[in-house]
């Protein structure tokens, strides 16, 4: 089981509140959790990645176990405190002010 | 007993402002999609409690919403569980997914226009501007977007696809984004035309469809703008605004930048004539036609420098002559110390008996005329800057 955190306006987009726990079938990727992601929630399809190319939307961040893991490749494994549900998947927006 | 309902985008959320046909006592709905820059939202003419909205964000981009019970709840096209069980398939969560159609089989291969630096630039997704349900369905919308292209839904939003020779009609390549960014802000139907559409673009000019978007022409003959090294394009003009009355269709009227000033066609676009008159200045962004007069027009003209009204008074202005001659209505709008701004899409009429008009500013206050604009109220004052208005007639 995986824990993902998204940014207060998709929760409420998605109309959920709190963490979201996803089980993974295969490999635990970034690219694996945010496809599950978008399977349960389809709404947040083309808020987080791209509709077509699949790039992660400039002005969001993604972290797990205190890294940045927003430039890394989405196929590589994600740590296993992730996978394990010990640490979340944090899916961060960019600070911005007004 | 007559009912309106004001659909109101700001930067910060929509808010949905209600009241019976006196007008004059208000219930405000909202927040809804409260942190979202709500671009437009506008009800279906065959079931106002259709209500599409348009809510986009730097952040997490474009999102299409709607409503089937007037604005009360709402949901993402194709993303709800029963919709997602149907054993047909709906498109899964693709209501904001709009892709520019670049294949050979539709006719409009084309990826490029241009940019500021006179270089060719890749056509880039940003935003759903201005959302027109059709005057027949229901489930059928078409979608103003940023950069410049038409886009329609058949599925209640579901899925989207481009009509994509509007940019392949040949002068794509030389539409230019202004400082705004290049965005399709207006799409008007000819209610006794089905195959007629116009649309204007920021800053290509005004186009229409006598076809049910197959083919388009530029439609800019007339126009003139400072800005641009020819005297005569065919394209490259700032439009902000086109409207029409329905059973005039063939009359357009037109805010265009400063330097152009309101125009009128009568001949659906063919050809144009400035109908400045005595405004006091020629900028401005909405302009509107009164419900049961089809020569009766309204525009708010801006300082062209500072965008903001001359001397600090918010004046509207009416002509009922379709231009040249016009008047100020001030009655209930500040005269002194007012320097906000009315953007394009922020200008809706009513169709009471008594026509109302409506209009946003960037300052967040809304206001309402119930008397055709001899007097003027404040609706609320202090919402975030208003970037659309739309009004629906309730029976």
């Amino acid at each position: 089981m995986v824990r993902v955190v998204i940014p207060f306006h998709l929760r409420t987009l998605a109309k959920i509140t709190g963490d979201i726990e996803l089980d993974i079938e295969g490999p635990v990727t970034q690219r694996s959790v945010l496809d599950a992601l978008e399977a349960r929630y389809p709404m947040l399809c083309g808020t987080i990645r791209d509709h077509v190319t699949k790039k992660r939307r400039a002005f969001l961040r993604l972290y797990a176990c205190e890294q940045d893991l927003s430039n890394e490749d989405p196929d590589s494994p994600l740590p296993d405190a992730v996978t394990s549900g010990a640490e979340p998947y944090l899916i961060i927006g960019a600070i911005a002010g007004g | 007993m007559s009912r309106v309902r004001v659909l109101v985008g700001t930067k910060k959320g929509a808010f949905i402002l209600t009241a019976d046909g006196k007008r004059q006592k208000w219930e405000v709905s909202g927040p809804h999609f409260g942190g979202w820059e709500m671009y437009h939202l506008k009800g279906s003419p065959v079931d106002p409690n259709r209500i599409y909205a348009s809510q986009t964000s730097g952040w997490f981009g474009q999102v299409i919403s709607r409503s089937d019970d007037g604005g009360k709840t709402w949901t993402t096209p194709g993303s709800s569980p029963e919709e997602l069980k149907t054993p047909e398939g709906w498109p899964k969560g693709e209501s904001n997914k709009f892709v520019y159609d670049t294949s050979a089989e539709t006719g409009a291969p084309l990826t490029t226009h241009q940019w500021y630096d006179g270089t060719q630039h890749p056509w880039e997704f940003k935003r759903v501007w201005h959302l027109e349900p059709s005057l027949n369905d229901q489930d059928t919308i078409y979608a103003g977007v940023e950069d410049a292209a038409l886009f329609r839904s058949s599925d209640g939003g579901k899925s989207w696809q481009e009509l994509a020779s509007l940019r392949g009609h040949g002068t794509g390549p030389k539409w230019t984004p202004g400082a705004g960014g290049m965005g399709l802000h207006t799409i008007v139907f000819d209610p006794t035309n089905p195959k007629r559409i116009y649309v204007a673009i920021s800053a290509a000019g005004n186009f229409r469809t006598d076809d049910g978007g197959k083919t388009w022409k530029a439609i800019n003959k007339g126009l003139k703008s400072p800005y641009l090294p020819e005297m005569t394009p065919d394209v490259g003009f700032c439009v902000h605004r086109i409207a029409i009355h329905p059973t005039r269709p063939d009359v357009v009227y037109m805010q265009l930048h400063q330097g152009g000033g309101i125009y009128r066609s009568d001949n659906a676009g063919d050809e144009w004539q400035e109908v400045n008159g005595n405004l006091p200045t020629d900028f401005g962004f909405p302009i509107d036609v009164h419900a049961h007069e089809p020569t009766t027009i309204y525009a708010v003209p801006m300082d062209p420098m500072l965008r903001v009204p001359p001397e600090g008074k918010l004046r509207v202005y009416r002509s009922t002559a379709g231009g040249n001659e016009w008047e100020p209505l001030t009655r209930g709008l500040p005269q002194e110390n007012c320097f906000i701004n009315v953007l394009r899409d922020a200008m809706a009429v009513d169709t009471l008996d008594d026509c109302g008009i409506y209009f946003g500013t960037t300052g967040g206050q809304v206001y309402c005329s119930p008397d055709g604009g001899d007097n003027w109220q404040a609706i609320v004052r202090d919402l975030p800057g208003v970037l659309s208005v739309e009004v629906q007639s309730l029976k």
